[in-house]
């Protein structure tokens, strides 16, 4: 006899319950259908010393997935926690929900970013709202106000017909999931690349403040402390594989589920309410602001099973959850669906028994639901009651952090050497001012260098009222003390062409570039968070991309000295056999003690002096000219000279500070030309430029050597900036000068900025809109 | 001497501190007020800010028009209490039905975000007499409901009556009729427009320029010298 309710409501249906599952241990578990390896589902035995319930199962089913577990990724991830270099920022480290980097004056900051790749296939503008939902959660549950959001994006070719479907309903799911919360937008990345088709990454990120003393921890700690579940009641959305639970299989004595009326199959996309994220933020930080909890966590990928077992498993007691106590949408829930939902919009709190009379109070004000679920307890046992029956008991560090590891076999793969050998120095080039100008052309207006206004300008970056420096900027930068002028910048860069030549050398392409952006804009590069985004670790192609990337993130970061806070993998980015390019995506984050001081990327003031710092060398393979002029991908990516970044960063930041330059763009995809187009048309002045002896015209403005930036120098600066780089050993090559409304190389072709402003900003709206 | 001027939190309101600060530096005492309340705190003038007041659920600014709070605010702007609608807040005075007209869906159908220029084509409401009339400002816009319409009648009415404030300049970013950007209620003391002033009142943030500082220095020399 399966057991009913006890002293509550009697609840219709028949449950597996622990003591069920002792009595039966050779019942049939649809392990397999919920994702688990059988000697996943045999060590689940062995932990339990019986069959998991159905709870259990759901539950270890989810929290051991890749998504949750890390399982592929865990060996070759713990070298951000090895190759650590010295850094005094560094406040909360890897395993919380962000990491956390002091920035001065008192002040905290966390930063992330994390993938919504798949749901943003499936269901664009649900899958591209919900991540960034999730990702405000995750800095809100640190303790933190969350002040700026941005997004870095991939797409399949510009001109395919499924891009119109997904990029729109992406940057509108991105657009009213965020504007509804009062987030500046403030960065990004727009890319297309046909390897993306199938497999569109929508990565969003997430920079939130706060006092030292208010850094929160996920775990729950103090037996007799209270379980608050608060925000939207739970669903039955983003469920995915846990209606097979929902199924026949655990009505032994013929108690069908299917005949109880169950609601059909909703969509595994979760669906997202920014109205009611909006009041879990201002209720949340309320809260905190009256120092209300003792531990928190949001709920997002694996739900409560999440947030339960891993409050647990980071705090010293156990816990006692009343799940038919959880607000419901659907009454018709099983246990196993209350666990896995994905419902957006939901935390969970410790609070101690005195204070959750003031939590509830708060809760009330925001018309936010709160309800007490549970609470800690003395033991080590995580344990969940249904009705009054016990459906749950497991050690939580077993189901959170204990998760299986793997060790994925990976080789490098078989056509590398050839992709190498196919240099893109072997490519025609344009022989002449005429080819050259018609090249500049087609580069600035090509989907991936065109501008991106159209999308960014779907996105709020005013609110808030601290935006210094927004898209199209090097970095997006906010103002986070109005009386000291105190700030923090981020910048997002992945290029997956790059680490499809190298995936060592391009990951540390994608931490150069975004370290070079910070430093641009006049903030020091503090810390950064990643996030992988890879095919599928079944595959030993993909694997070694992801070791080598890997280590090639972690050893660029000790020598930058930035450490890595956090991050996010992303996998299984493959449709059948064919993965994307391996695309790690770093985000810096800097801080600029005045900012005042920011530098932006425009060319506003005539006369000034443009001066190209650092060395350019004909490096063209995975370049934006090699494939806008050639489609092709081939050869090695530019060289990475690490200390070379960290000089050119000291320069900047320095002469930011000191006053010595006007405007500043870091050289990237596109080369010198593209920087110097975007600058002259953000500040509307034309640039002469006059090519470098030792250069030729084409390598001066298509190569893309890593380590270089162009700045305007005020003329009555010129001396003591020159004598700087000087001093300090950096090329700096006086170029030309801001002058006149074309971009006139001398000697070789000249473009009207009208004419630059058309090509550049006329492709994407009338690809897209 | 200085002047209260109010700004009201809905839940979903999401540029109050914005306009709370605009106030501020605008020499004006900021005070916050709360949907639930009826009592306006001693005001001398209330923003509506910007931002998804009750989740635009039904229609934007459509719930809020019914909270506590507006009730007094209604009560007190047919006598003749300044008020500026910002956005959202502006859509809640139409809802409100203090000034005419509605917002419907840009032309579009997306979310827009642009510095806008404007002119301001009365310059004698409260909350313009620190503008000359047919100056031009640059002030951010931001909305995804910003397409302002009324029937004929109402628009030749405005016109006639100089009641349209400001229309949008060089670009109309929505499709709104006439190119209006916003209007005043005949005694100049109830103002709404969709672009966003309070995000215009410092030199280094936003747009980078201070245009839309006026209003605030507006209403507070109206007030102090009242």
């Amino acid at each position: 006899m399966l057991p009913s309710s006890g002293g509550r409501p009697p609840y219709p249906r028949a449950f597996d319950t622990v003591k069920h599952a002792s009595e039966t241990p050779d019942s049939e578990q649809p392990w397999k259908e919920l994702g688990l390896k059988e000697d996943e589902y045999a060590r689940i035995r062995e932990i339990l010393g019986r069959r998991p319930t159905g709870a259990e199962l759901a539950m270890y089913s989810v929290m051991w997935s890749e998504h949750c577990s890390y399982k592929s990724s865990k060996v070759h991830l713990k070298q951000f926690g090895e190759k650590v270099p010295a850094n005094d920022a560094m406040l909360v480290g890897i395993g919380e929900n962000a990491g956390v980097v002091d920035v001065g004056q008192g002040y905290a900051v966390t930063f992330k970013v994390e993938s919504h790749n798949h749901p943003s296939y499936i269901e664009p503008y649900q899958g591209a709202a919900t991540g960034v939902g999730g990702i405000v959660r995750d800095i809100l549950a640190m303790g933190a106000r969350p002040v700026a959001v941005v997004d870095p994006l991939r797409f399949g070719a510009a001109d395919h017909p499924d891009t119109k479907r997904v990029l729109p309903g992406v940057v509108a799911g991105i657009g009213g999931y965020g504007n509804c919360l009062g987030l500046p937008n403030i960065g990004g990345e727009v890319v297309f690349d046909s390897c993306y088709q199938g497999n569109p990454l929508v990565n969003a990120g997430c920079i939130g403040v706060m006092k030292h003393e208010d850094i929160h921890l996920a775990k729950a700690s103090g037996a007799g402390n209270k379980v608050i579940l608060y925000g939207a009641r739970t669903g039955g959305d983003g469920i995915g594989g846990v209606s097979v639970l929902a199924s026949e299989t655990f009505d032994a004595e013929g108690n069908s589920a299917s005949g109880t009326g169950k609601p059909a199959k909703r969509p595994a996309v979760q669906v997202g309410d920014p109205f009611q994220e909006k009041l879990l933020i201002e209720c949340t930080l309320e809260i905190f602001a009256e120092k209300l909890v003792a531990g928190i966590q949001d709920l997002g990928g694996a739900g409560l099973s999440c947030a339960t077992s891993e409050l647990a498993s980071a705090g010293s007691g156990g816990m006692r959850v009343d799940l038919d106590l959880v607000h419901l949408r659907d009454a018709t829930l099983s246990p196993e669906e209350i666990l896995m939902s994905e419902s957006q919009e939901r935390m969970c709190a410790i609070v101690e028994p005195d204070k959750v009379d003031r939590f509830l109070e708060i809760c009330e004000k925001w018309d936010v639901i709160a309800t007490v679920i549970g609470e800690v307890t003395e033991g080590e046992r995580l344990e969940i009651f249904w009705h009054g029956e016990q459906i749950v008991d497991v050690p939580p560090r077993t189901v959170a952090h204990e998760g299986p590891v793997y060790q994925r076999p990976f080789a490098r793969p078989e056509w590398q050497d050839a992709l190498q050998a196919d240099d893109a120095g072997k490519l025609p080039r344009p022989q002449n001012g005429e080819e050259l100008k018609d090249q500049v052309l087609k580069l600035v207006s090509s989907p991936n260098q065109a501008s991106k206004s159209w999308i960014t300008d779907q996105y709020d970056r005013f609110v808030q009222g601290n935006t210094v420096l927004a898209q199209p900027e090097d970095a997006g930068m906010v103002r986070i003390d109005e009386e000291t002028n105190l700030g923090v910048a981020m910048a997002t860069d992945g290029n997956g062409r790059y680490a499809k030549l190298d995936p060592y050398a391009g990951a540390q392409l994608a931490l150069a570039e975004s370290y070079r952006n910070v430093a641009a804009s006049g903030a020091k590069p503090l810390a950064i968070s990643n996030c992988l985004n890879f095919g599928s670790p079944e595959d030993p192609d993909v694997m070694w991309q992801f070791a080598e990337a890997t280590r090639g993130l972690a050893d660029g970061c000790f020598q930058l000295g930035t450490p890595v806070t956090g991050g996010n993998v992303s996998l299984y980015n493959q449709t059948g056999d064919v993965a994307i390019h391996p695309t790690p995506v770093v985000a810096v984050l800097g801080v600029i003690d005045d900012v005042n001081r920011r530098t932006p990327i425009a060319f506003a003031e005539e006369g000034q002096l443009l001066y190209l710092l650092g060395d350019t060398k004909e490096e063209f393979g995975g370049s934006a000219w090699s494939e806008v002029i050639h489609q092709h991908l081939g050869g090695l990516p530019p060289a990475v000279d690490l200390d070379r970044e960290k000089l050119l960063g000291e320069i900047l930041i320095s002469a930011s500070r000191d006053g010595m330059i006007d405007a500043a763009h870091d050289l990237s995809d596109g080369g010198l030309v593209q920087a110097v187009v975007e600058s002259c048309l953000r500040g509307g002045k034309g640039a002469r430029l006059v090519v470098p002896e030792g250069l030729d015209a084409f390598t001066f403005l298509f190569s893309e050597s890593a380590g270089r930036a162009v700045v305007a120098v005020p003329r009555s600066e010129e001396l003591r900036f020159t004598d700087m780089c000087g001093a300090r050993g950096l090329p700096a090559t006086r170029i030309g000068v801001v002058d006149g409304d074309a971009v006139d190389v001398q000697g070789e072709f000249a473009l009207s900025l009208e004419e630059l402003r058309t090509a550049h900003e006329a492709t994407i709206p009338g690809l897209l809109a | 001497m200085t002047a209260r001027i109010g700004v009201v939190t809905f839940p979903g309101t999401l540029d109050d501190q914005d306009a709370l600060r605009a106030a501020r530096l605008a020499g004006a005492e900021p005070v916050s007020l709360w949907h639930r309340d009826k009592d306006l705190k001693q005001v001398d003038a209330v923003v509506l800010a910007g931002g998804f007041s009750y989740g635009d659920y039904l229609r934007a600014g459509a719930i809020s028009r019914f909270s506590p709070v507006m009730e007094t605010i209604i009560e007190q702007a047919k006598a003749g209490m300044p008020v500026l609608g910002i956005c959202n807040g502006f859509q809640i005075l139409t809802e409100a039905h203090l000034l005419p007209g509605a917002m419907l869906r840009n032309n579009h159908l997306h979310f827009i975000c642009r510095d806008q220029k404007l002119r301001v084509e009365n310059a004698e409401t409260a909350w313009t007499s620190d503008y000359t009339a047919g100056q031009e400002i640059e002030v951010p816009l931001k909305n995804m409901d910003g397409r302002y319409v009324a029937d004929e009648r109402v628009l030749d009415e405005l016109e006639a009556e100089g009641r349209v404030a400001f229309r949008y300049l060089d670009v109309n970013p929505n499709g709104s009729l006439r190119d209006i950007a916003g209007i005043t209620n005949a005694a100049g003391n109830v103002v709404g427009l969709m672009p966003h002033p309070e995000h215009a009142v410092e030199p280094l943030i936003g747009t980078g320029k201070t245009d839309g500082l006026g209003f605030f220095t507006s209403i507070l020399k109206k007030l102090v010298n009242a």
